[in-house]
């Protein structure tokens, strides 16, 4: 397979200077990026996951070329892109979460014609790309509104659609989804899942919402302390990381503890009960058992939390020195 | 007694937020200092000219400069203090939270403003006052009486500038766009306190009305008693005339504005 | 430099259309920047209600010269002053967003937030020039006629060239912003006097170190036929333009310093 991203032990150090005292500072190194190798093919779609301050900003920020690393040595589309900064922007699309790039006091159309205008697009190709993610995007209402008037997840439709006017090969998301209610997330979900499948379009998000993963990506990596920890598919970080999902069954009055192995009773509270199962096994199989032998009457799934899955897969051998005092 | 203490931590807290900006205050002692040179060196060619100009020797008119540079963060001459806040809270509708509080609002902010103008006089003022005492030739009082007196008019010259300041913020509840009138504020800031040039100075009418001025209260009068060219006595009153009336008007609109934020927010 | 200038009008363009969005409010801050440098005219009209002559020139000259540097700095600040926020830039992490773009960084920078408002400075300095003019008493040659627009140019380009230092200043410490004020609104202020009012070494120190006499002092002495400052030869007058090209490559390169720092340490 050809590999459009390649890292080769990429480090990124930075100096940070701490208050100690009233006068005394005290200067650090916190390895932000601590050697971190992979490469992504063409037409992959990843979720790159961590807790906060993990390093997946940092990662993100290398390779759109907005800092320069350390160390090590990354190629995207055979760009070296803190190098080359402006030729990758041609060929990359990036969209912060929580910073908009649209213009907030002008129709949205207005931040359209300016892409078009800086990113040097075609006409003809211009019009395609736009009226396709006014399509599949549902911006055709929203375009002559001013930004500042759009909703968050409308707004968040925007910038996805102006990220992609220029055919970008990658697509870097930085939290999608966010802040985002269900209705919200599920289009923009069903929209990179489009857009991934019909025009090849490699994506690499960072998000905290395992959904994000399971709904969109095939693979999934997991940085912490600088460190690449997990490299495969969702299920064996479930696998790795014992996780577990959270199954709240109310039924129709109070009952002994539900037996339903592999499934455990964690919690009782009158007739709602909570069951904890392996995040890999169907919860289909397991509703069916119960809604069985039991009187259901409503349920619910919960997810497990990302820092959560992280903690369990390493409990016992946190990775040691990842900052060191320099003076 | 209770919520006296209340206050005073509001004053401290206001002294060490802005304690935190240190490179933010190194730049200003800095910019402050260049343009008290800019202007000591044209006001010593004017009073080279012309001699005794608005009762003031060369001598004093030099440390008249030094103490406006020293000063001007301080009084938030041109804007700049915690009313830019409050603005904001107006804007945003975060203000509805503040009138929950069990403190009055206005002392709330005044005690915030406090709190910043204390920090301000020491972080901001010291050093270009200093500078300019060494470098160029003042005229400073050499007893104790004079120079407690003129820490007075610095406490109510506070008062003053706080109360044109929250005035001006609550007016952010009737137009929205604060901009223009940020802009107005520092205008008048410049131009009436003698920022630009002592009132003393200003000729005929305009200088009797804008002495007059509750700017004036800011820069000119704290100066005078300084450099012993004004009453003490008569200068607390004035700035303590002008600092009820304007904080009085303060409550005023400040009553009608959150009858408008409790209607509003229902 | 085509493509930043081509950025930059694309930039400046939605930023005239942003502001447009509220006339209103943008009537009312052109006349409060027109006010507001009228205003610090008005002071010097004030120091001229009681001398006649302040360091040796009277009004007329003064009124020169003060004009010369209100639209040299204006146009300076029309096209590139809101460089003087990029320290809230790095801080509040949108810097970023400009560098995924195909356009230079400095074009962006400079276009950010263009706003038309600052053509009152420009206009108001142009009324006083305007006035000066008819008032001084100038024995015009073409040479002098033609170093005017050249005087205007040079300045404007030296005072950006500070602008881009000043920027490139607050890559390394983003809190003081504040002390560019120093050198372009206090630079401006101090041009708008006579040399002959200060100190030989402040003079010494803006011509030969932070060059902003070449901005007004040196060639506006030559066009009034007065003594040069500090006893300079006259071919020195028509030095602006060299002086405000080194500059602007001196400025250029603290900045791609600054940006390179930037992109090596994050924020």
């Amino acid at each position: 397979m050809d590999a459009f991203i390649e890292l080769d032990r990429v480090e990124k150090v930075f100096d940070v200077r701490k208050k100690t005292g009233f006068l005394k500072r005290e200067r650090r190194q916190v390895r932000a990026v601590d050697g971190i190798s992979f490469t992504v093919a063409r037409g992959e779609m990843v979720g790159y996951i961590g807790p906060n301050g993990a390093g997946k900003s940092t990662t993100i920020k290398m390779l759109t070329g907005i800092l320069t690393p350390s160390g090590g040595r990354l190629r995207v589309a055979g760009i070296d892109p803190s190098r080359e900064r402006t030729r990758l922007a041609h060929r990359i699309g990036v969209v912060f979460g929580q910073r908009t790039t649209l213009w907030w006091d002008l129709p949205l159309i207005d931040s359209y014609k300016l892409m078009h205008r800086m990113y040097r697009i075609p006409d003809a190709r211009y019009r395609e790309n736009l009226d396709r993610c006014v399509e599949l995007l549902e911006l055709a209402e929203l375009l002559d509104v001013p930004v500042r008037q759009l909703s968050l997840g409308q707004r968040m439709r925007g910038d996805i659609a102006a990220a992609l006017l220029h055919d970008p090969e990658v697509l870097y998301l930085d939290e999608p989804t966010i802040g985002l209610d269900v209705i919200s997330k599920a289009k923009v979900r069903r929209f990179l899942r489009e857009l991934n499948a019909e025009q090849g379009t490699t994506v690499l998000l960072t998000t905290h919402d395992l959904q994000d993963i399971e709904q969109l990506c095939s693979r999934v990596m997991v940085i912490d302390h600088g460190r690449l920890m997990y490299d495969g598919a969702l299920a064996g970080l479930h696998e790795v990381g014992e996780s577990e999902r959270t199954l709240v069954v109310d039924l129709e009055r109070e009952t002994a503890p539900i037996d339903a192995a592999p499934a455990r009773v964690v919690k009782v509270e009158g007739p709602r009960q909570w069951l904890a199962f392996p995040a890999g096994e169907s919860a289909a199989a397991l509703v069916a058992r119960i809604a069985a032998e039991y009187p259901l009457a409503d349920l619910s799934v919960r997810e497990p939390d990302i820092e959560d899955v992280i903690a369990k897969m390493y409990a016992g051998s946190t990775p040691g020195h990842t900052e060191k005092a320099v003076s | 007694m209770g919520s006296g203490r209340l206050y005073v931590a509001v004053v401290a807290g206001g002294f060490r937020r802005y304690a935190t900006y240190r490179a933010a205050t190194a730049a200003g002692v800095f910019t402050n200092t260049v343009f008290g040179l800019i202007l000591v060196y044209t006001y010593l060619a004017l009073w080279d000219e012309k001699p005794h100009l608005g009762g003031y020797d060369q001598a004093q008119a030099v440390t008249y400069v030094w103490l406006g540079q020293a000063i001007f963060a301080a009084m938030a001459i041109g804007g700049g203090g915690v009313e830019g806040e409050l603005m904001e809270r107006i804007r945003t509708g975060d203000v509805a939270i503040d009138l929950y509080r069990p403190a009055d609002l206005q002392l709330w902010w005044l005690a915030a403003d406090v709190g910043r103008a204390l920090f301000q006089l020491l972080g901001r003022g010291v050093i270009p006052f200093v500078f300019g005492a060494l470098v160029f030739p003042v005229a400073l009082p050499g007893d104790v009486a004079t120079w407690g007196a003129f820490l007075v008019t610095l406490v109510l010259a506070m008062a003053v500038g706080f109360g044109i300041r929250y005035l001006i913020a609550l007016l952010t509840f009737w137009m929205m766009d604060g901009t223009g009138m940020t802009h107005m504020t520092m205008l008048a800031g410049f131009f009436c306190s003698g920022m630009m040039l002592p009132l003393n100075v200003f000729p005929g009418a305009l200088g009797d009305v804008v002495r007059e001025l509750p700017w004036s209260a800011l820069l000119q009068k704290p100066a005078d008693v300084l450099l012993g060219e004004a009453d003490p006595w008569r200068t607390f009153a004035f700035q303590g005339a002008w600092a009820v009336v304007l904080l009085g008007a303060g409550r005023l609109l400040q009553s009608v504005a959150t009858r408008r934020v409790v209607v509003q927010g229902g | 430099m085509v493509d930043g200038l081509r950025a930059y009008r694309l930039i400046g363009g939605m930023w005239i259309r942003s502001t447009m969005a509220y006339r209103a409010s943008f009537a009312m801050t052109t006349f409060a920047n027109f006010a507001v440098t009228a205003l610090d005219f008005v002071g010097i009209l004030l120091m001229f209600s009681r001398v006649k002559v302040l360091g040796g020139w009277p009004l007329p000259e003064v009124a020169f010269l003060y004009g010369l540097s209100s639209v040299a700095f204006g146009f300076a600040d029309l096209a590139i002053g809101s460089m003087e926020r990029l320290g809230r830039r790095v801080r509040d992490g949108t810097l970023d967003t400009l560098l995924v773009r195909p356009a230079p960084v400095l074009a962006q920078v400079a276009a950010d937030r263009f706003a038309l408002r600052r053509l009152g400075r420009i206009m108001q300095g142009a009324l006083v020039l305007g006035y000066a003019l008819t008032a001084v008493d100038i024995h015009w040659t073409p040479l002098k006629a033609l170093l005017m627009p050249v005087m205007v140019l040079s300045g404007a380009g030296i005072f950006c060239a500070v602008f881009v230092a000043g920027a490139a200043f607050q890559f390394v410490a983003q809190d003081a912003s504040e002390v560019q004020n120093a050198f372009t609104y206090g630079g401006a202020t101090l041009l708008q006097y006579p040399p002959t009012v200060f100190g030989r070494e402040l003079v010494r120190g803006v011509t030969f170190l932070l060059p902003l006499a070449f901005v007004t002092w040196l060639p506006a002495a030559y066009v009034l036929g007065r003594p040069m400052p500090l006893g300079l030869p006259h071919w020195v007058a028509f030095a602006p333009p060299l002086v405000a090209v080194a500059c602007l490559a001196l400025s250029g390169v603290a900045w791609r310093a600054g940006l390179r720092s930037y992109r090596s340490t994050g924020n």
